[in-house]
């Protein structure tokens, strides 16, 4: 798969403040790439520098195969961006700020009418913005991103100061835009919105990307002991287990909970409970959630740092 | 550089400005005072107070003008004369001050109001290339001051023809100075300031500094365009040829180099250089 977005060591300080420092990642083509980090982490800078409304100060970047830097009227219109806090002229109405959008996106009318109709602000469109609730302005944000129906779509905290409800239903239409073939990438500090969308997460820390993969390929690098709850009629017909190969430790609490070294070695213990005569009721493999991995990894960094 | 997106990027900025009512309504009594008050109360003045001190002065100040301008000064009696010299000469001025006034107060507030509002960040990501955004608000801060200079000039000549005018044959305004001036040399003078004003606009950090700022710039361009706008009054072929010539020229070079004041970090708010 062709990457969308490229950053290759990139620098970028504001005065002695340093924003990004060797940053690197790369977002492959229709895929959701999250940026996973706190505040002040880099994030929106990266999002800045991938329409050239920034430029580095060392490193490259590529977006669609062309340098922002110098090519950057090419790449913004081709990418869509909803920034952190979506800013609108407030005196004019819904309608009014999607139709400025669609005239200097060089898209027509019809394009802002379905794009407000697909984030569900249509019928507010005549009313001014001043008026719009937090929630009606990060649609009308999202719809105003899509008008152009970009190739990027850059999301900086798409989310926040949105109810859960409004957050699940943004979430799903990422997913939608994503499922049609277009770049995402997300930036966020909230966890469990990261969790299920991301087919990729970078941690950014201090403008550092500290760890860059598939939430699955990270979870095998930073949690290295997968576990598995094994529960059975008889609990005691589970004791077997301990001292098997593969078996690192157990540890009981009501259920059992067992680390394997790898756990390709699960249908061999399957097999030998099954074969001893154990009836399970229960084999569940625990995914370790984002938010494991980012404070696992948030640790790792830390004694890393101080060794 | 794009029309159609400078048009998009002015007619945008107009829209906004005239749904807020702050802006337009103080517009209006200001250029009413200057263009309508002001003269119909002073002219109607004039006209019917003869032998006052204030004639006294009135005619200090007619016999201070060259000697060609006091022959075409027309009028039998001197209350005449004064009101047709206060408005053909003297109130030239306020052709000057009433669009100076309006689009610096737009202008000051153009680009740092985009980025105190926030909408700096969606021009910063747009395709617009700079010099459309800088071109783009620098029509939206022309527009209003220039129209209500026209619309103003429209009905100061109404008045002046209908207080002064059966006093002195007929109606005789605009007189040819007055329609160079308006449509010559007034326009490339607002320019200038806005060129200046949008480069201060780009850089300073917030609305009042850029508030501040541009007295600075209004004031002496003000005292500039008084001069001009006197002496091409006075002698409305040479001079209004010459200033306007060279007052185009330098607002054409303002208006193509202005925009490398401006830098999409600084639509972003974020340039340490700012």
């Amino acid at each position: 798969m062709q990457d969308a977005i490229r950053f290759t060591s990139v620098s970028k300080a504001f005065g002695t403040v340093s924003a990004l420092t060797d940053f690197e990642f790369h977002a492959p083509s229709g895929s959701i790439t999250v940026l996973l980090g706190p505040n002040g982490a880099g994030k929106t800078t990266s999002v800045r520098l991938c329409t050239g409304a920034m430029t580095p100060d060392f490193g490259e970047i590529r977006v669609l195969g062309l340098d922002p830097g110098r090519d950057g009227e090419l790449v913004r219109r081709r990418t869509g961006v909803v920034p952190p806090k979506p800013a609108f002229y407030d005196q004019l109405t819904g309608w009014e700020n999607l139709e400025f959008a669609a005239r200097i996106f060089e898209a027509d009318a019809q394009s802002a009418r379905e794009a407000a109709e697909r984030f569900a602000i249509d019928d507010a469109l005549d009313q001014e913005v001043a008026g719009y609730s937090t929630g009606m302005r990060t649609r009308l944000a999202l719809a105003r991103s899509v008008i152009h129906d970009p190739e990027v779509l850059l999301l900086d905290e798409p989310t926040a100061g949105l109810d859960p409800e409004a957050s699940r239903a943004v979430l799903d239409l990422i997913r939608e835009l994503a499922g049609k073939g277009r770049t995402i990438v997300m930036c966020t500090h909230l966890l469990h919105e990261a969790e299920g969308i991301a087919d990729q997460v970078v941690l950014i820390d201090h403008g550092h990307a500290r760890a860059v993969g598939s939430p699955d390929s990270l979870a095998k690098r930073y949690i290295a002991d997968p576990i598995v709850i094994f529960d059975a009629e008889n609990r005691s017909s589970l004791d077997m287990l301990e001292g098997r190969d593969g078996v690192l430790r157990m540890n009981r609490n009501g259920h059992i909970e067992v680390a394997l070294d790898d756990l390709d070695r699960l249908p061999d213990l399957v097999s030998a409970l099954v074969g001893a005569g154990a009836r399970l009721t229960r084999v569940e493999p625990i995914n370790p959630s984002l938010e494991d991995l980012y404070f696992e990894m948030q640790r790792q960094h830390r004694e890393g740092a101080a060794s | 550089m794009r029309v159609p997106m400078v048009r998009a990027v002015a007619s945008t900025h107009l829209k906004g400005l005239f749904k807020t009512r702050d802006y337009w309504v103080p517009l209006i009594i200001l250029a009413g005072i200057f263009f309508i008050v002001v003269p119909l109360i002073l002219l109607n003045v004039v006209q019917r107070v003869d032998r006052t001190p204030l004639m006294n002065q009135v005619a200090d100040i007619i016999g201070t003008l060259p000697a060609a301008i006091q022959d075409n000064i027309q009028g039998e009696t001197g209350g005449t004369r004064a009101a047709y010299a206060f408005a053909v000469y003297l109130l030239a001025p306020i052709a000057i001050v009433v669009p100076l006034t309006i689009s610096s107060a737009v202008g000051a507030n153009a680009i740092v109001g985009e980025r105190e509002k926030g909408t700096g960040e969606f021009l910063a990501h747009s395709p617009l290339s700079l010099q459309e955004i800088y071109v783009g608000k620098l029509f939206a801060a022309f527009i209003p001051g220039y129209m209500a200079t026209l619309v103003g000039f429209a009905i100061y000549a109404l008045i002046v023809n209908v207080v002064v005018g059966p006093n002195v044959g007929g109606w005789f305004f605009p007189t040819t100075g007055w329609w160079l001036l308006i449509f010559w040399v007034v326009p490339p003078f607002i320019l200038i300031a806005l060129s200046l004003i949008l480069r201060l606009s780009a850089r300073v950090r917030s609305a009042a500094s850029a508030h501040q700022a541009s007295t600075l710039v209004t004031l002496p361009v003000i005292i500039m365009s008084y001069a001009a706008a006197s002496g091409l009054i006075y002698s409305p072929t040479i001079s209004a040829l010459f200033i306007g010539i060279v007052a185009w020229a330098l607002a054409i070079f303002l208006l193509l180099t202005g925009s490398r004041s401006l830098k999409r970090e600084r639509l972003l708010g974020v340039a340490s250089e700012a």
